[in-house]
């Protein structure tokens, strides 16, 4: 257990940083939502992120990859928070590279995972059905016919799914919980962009007697639950730390206005009732680091106490998210609710964040069941 | 196999072999050993157990050798205290001659200071108290009036101390006393040790809303103090004070376990207070997300405390992060003892009254002393003027 990067980690943060701010700004987001990009990410960046090694940090050197570990994905993940980068990495590398890594077999982990190294393949996870997350019990089935499968069923808030090339779908089979690798063009799955508030991207799919192959199906129904698990943790931990990055720089730009704007004769970061309530988003966000690196490093470490890290960090960044960017708003007054100011993005982008993978309540109700009570 | 784990299995061993099982259990206040010329030991294993600690110099392991302590350095004492927090050893010796005016006697105290009270502090032969705010200073502390007169050989004081905690049963008494009432607030303040048993000096204790009354009001009446009882330079007592109220700041930040309260955790209370359903959830789900929070919140915060560690022993440091813990850690302390009231219902408010259990008498104690963790040794809100300023950099 470390909660302190190492040399070669906080290189790899400054080299992220700096990329971001150069290549994708916040003003880059702004962008793709003003012209309507029907992609929702450039592609460019994408490559460009890949030839940094991000795509492959955590896949294994077997299939292409760096094996460099969570803490320095997350460091650079981190960094993407800072700027809202828009990115299939999270879908592609963090929720459906893990659930092969975990449950695939030879053959599909060989086919797949130096694709997704080399940047040539996104992926998106079909997993929610209902308005909040739920990761078991699936409306969405598979049922055995000649020679495969059968899947009928609808999929919600699909990260990515209009883009990606290829879909892991969860269903329920049998008594268990089938995932299943399709190709995202595979004649009868209708997918329908959605254009939510963060300007990201996500999709509903449909899924009507769309047949596959025995192959596609990766681990087991009795499996299927836990490495469906394992993978949204990873996702919970990856998605905090980005959160984090969101809301410390949601800060910072909060605190720096503090400093230059003037009302009443002095600068208003001079007021105790708004430099108490800056001081406490600081420790709020203090704690939440602290938080965010012992989970990655649980992930690095494959520690048995992974889950309840997960919730713990994932709780605790949609909360302090929460809180950051509505005093953001608050604190810069008139201007804090115009478009021209970035700071509607972060709001925006902690909103959706949080229904991500469970909101707060979801990980307070699975943690105390982790813990016993 | 490491320098350091050698040393864990060297400690580890060491304290399997000294350690007396009576030694091994948690503590109770009244168990507690107390450093003072008239110490007493509640039981002759206790004792055993201070003697051996004691002559270690493990009862400030990270003190100079010389003067008695263990010359550890501040990996191997974490390791003696993570060794003795695993294996369950009590605190051998409790004095705040220890925790506050010993590391601040050691960087800002002279040869002869050093020689006369940094042993007897180690050796637990003299406890001490401190006199810091007065009747008209709290929070604003530099406006202190406590009066140290030039006399030529010695200082003569006069004024007021008030929260001495401990002070009708300390020997010393370290205090900010105004040596200059002209210059400018702190800068008129000088840093001064004084014997208890000095003519002059007295002390009346104040009788608190959990029914303690560990602290004290403390009165000087032309006490004579010797010149030489001066630490620091004259009119710079102010940075000794700032030094030494980081020591309290982090001691109570880490309070939390030392703290009056039943032997229970709120987890063990929910269970046995409120109870599970059949889904293996506590029965009252309001209650059952206080606990939660307060659970998660607690875990962020022993995170954010090795955190600071580790970012100290590798070098990168984040100085801001230790101004944080005292606001956090005593904060959530409370929140911890509203958590224990709200679980143990009506069964937590019993006053004296045989028909309760230690354990629930205890719970309104500890929640009622919890009050005074978040306003002594500097408030919460002064501690967020600290950080909006200093960490922030937020203007005057």
């Amino acid at each position: 257990m470390t909660l302190v990067l190492n040399e070669e980690q906080r290189l790899l943060k400054d080299t992220a940083k700096d990329f971001l701010n150069r290549i994708m700004p916040v003003s880059a987001l702004r962008q793709l939502r003003d012209q309507k990009d029907s992609l929702g990410y450039k592609r460019e960046h994408w490559q460009q992120m890949t030839d940094l090694g991000w795509a492959s940090m955590v896949l294994p050197e077997a299939y292409d990859g760096l094996d460099f570990g969570y803490l320095g994905l997350g460091a650079v993940i981190e960094e993407s928070g800072r700027t809202l980068a828009a990115s299939p990495l999270f879908s592609t590398v963090v929720l459906c590279s893990t659930i092969l890594i975990d449950g695939g077999d030879e053959e599909q982990k060989s086919a797949l995972l130096p694709r997704i190294a080399a940047g040539e393949l996104s992926l998106a996870l079909a997993l929610e059905e209902k308005p909040h997350h739920q990761p078991n019990a699936f409306t969405t089935t598979a049922t055995a016919g000649d020679g495969g499968y059968v899947i009928n069923g609808k999929k919600l808030f699909v990260l990515d799914g209009h883009s990606a090339d290829q879909l892991i779908v969860a269903t329920s089979l049998a008594s268990g919980v089938g995932l299943f690798i399709i190709d995202a063009n595979t004649p009868g799955i209708e997918r329908r962009r959605h254009h939510l508030i963060d300007s990201r991207n996500a999709a509903s799919i449909e899924f009507n007697q769309v047949k596959v192959s025995h192959s596609a199906l990766i681990s087991s129904p009795e499996q299927g639950q836990d490495v469906l698990n394992k993978a949204l943790d990873y996702g919970r931990i990856c998605l905090a730390a980005e959160m984090l990055g969101s809301a410390t720089e949601c800060f910072e730009r909060t605190v720096a206005y503090l400093k230059e704007r003037d009302q009443f004769g002095v600068k208003i970061g001079s007021f105790q009732a708004l430099q108490h309530r800056a001081a406490k988003m600081y420790i709020e966000l203090e704690l939440s680091k602290s938080v965010v690196l012992d989970a990655l490093s649980a992930i690095d470490d494959k520690r048995a106490d992974l889950p309840q890290l997960a919730s713990l960090a994932k709780a605790r960044l949609n909360d302090v998210f929460e809180l950051v960017s509505n005093e953001a708003v608050q604190m810069h007054g008139g201007i804090g609710v115009t478009d021209e100011l970035d700071i509607g993005f972060f709001l925006k982008r902690s909103r959706v964040a949080s229904q991500i993978l469970g909101n707060s309540s979801f990980h307070r109700d699975r943690y105390a069941s982790l813990c016993g009570y | 196999m490491s320098d350091l784990d050698q040393f864990r299995q060297t400690v580890s061993a060491w304290l399997e072999e000294n350690c007396p099982p009576s030694q091994r259990t948690p503590i109770t206040r009244e168990e507690q050993v107390w450093a003072g010329k008239n110490k007493a030991f509640p039981s002759s294993d206790a004792k055993l157990w201070f003697e051996r600690m004691r002559d270690k110099g493990w009862t400030v392991p990270e003190w100079p050798l010389e003067l008695g302590g263990g010359g550890l350095d501040e990996r191997q004492a974490k390791i003696l205290k993570d060794e003795m927090k695993r294996l369950g050893c009590r605190t051998p010796l409790f004095d705040l001659g220890i925790w506050m005016l010993g590391p601040a006697v050691l960087e800002f105290g002279n040869d002869q200071q050093k020689q006369q009270h940094i042993p007897a502090i180690a050796r637990g032969d003299v406890r001490w108290c401190q006199g810091y705010s007065e009747p008209g200073a709290g929070s604003d502390l530099a406006s202190l009036q406590t009066r140290a007169e030039d006399k030529g050989d010695h200082f003569l004081v006069n004024g007021a101390k008030i929260w001495t905690t401990n002070a009708d049963k300390a020997d010393w008494i370290f205090c900010l006393v105004r040596t200059d009432p002209n210059a400018k607030k702190q800068e008129g303040i000088s840093f001064l040790l004084i014997d208890m048993d000095d003519p002059g000096v007295s002390t009346t204790p104040i009788e608190l809303i959990s029914g303690e009354s560990e602290f004290c009001q403390t009165f000087f009446d032309n006490v004579k103090v010797p010149k030489t009882n001066l630490v620091g330079e004259l009119n710079k007592g102010w940075s000794v004070a700032k030094a030494l109220l980081k020591h309290e700041r982090k001691l109570m930040a880490e309070i939390g376990g030392d703290t009056p309260g039943p032997s229970f955790s709120p987890v063990q209370a929910a269970l046995e207070y409120v109870g599970l359903d059949d889904k293996g959830k506590l029965k009252d789900v309001g209650l059952r997300d206080q606990l939660v929070s307060h659970e998660m919140a607690f875990r962020a915060i022993g995170l954010t405390h090795f955190r600071s560690f580790e970012e100290r022993m590798n070098g990168v440091a984040d100085n801001n992060v230790p101004l944080i813990m005292k606001y956090v850690g005593t904060e959530e302390s409370k929140r911890k003892e509203e958590v224990l009231m709200a679980v143990l219902g009506h069964r937590a408010l019993g006053w004296n009254d045989s028909e309760f259990n230690d354990d629930e008498l205890l719970t309104n104690r500890g929640w009622l002393f919890s009050k005074a963790l978040s306003i002594a040794g500097g408030t919460s809100e002064v501690q967020l003027n600290i950080i909006a300023k200093r960490v922030l950099g937020l203007p005057d």
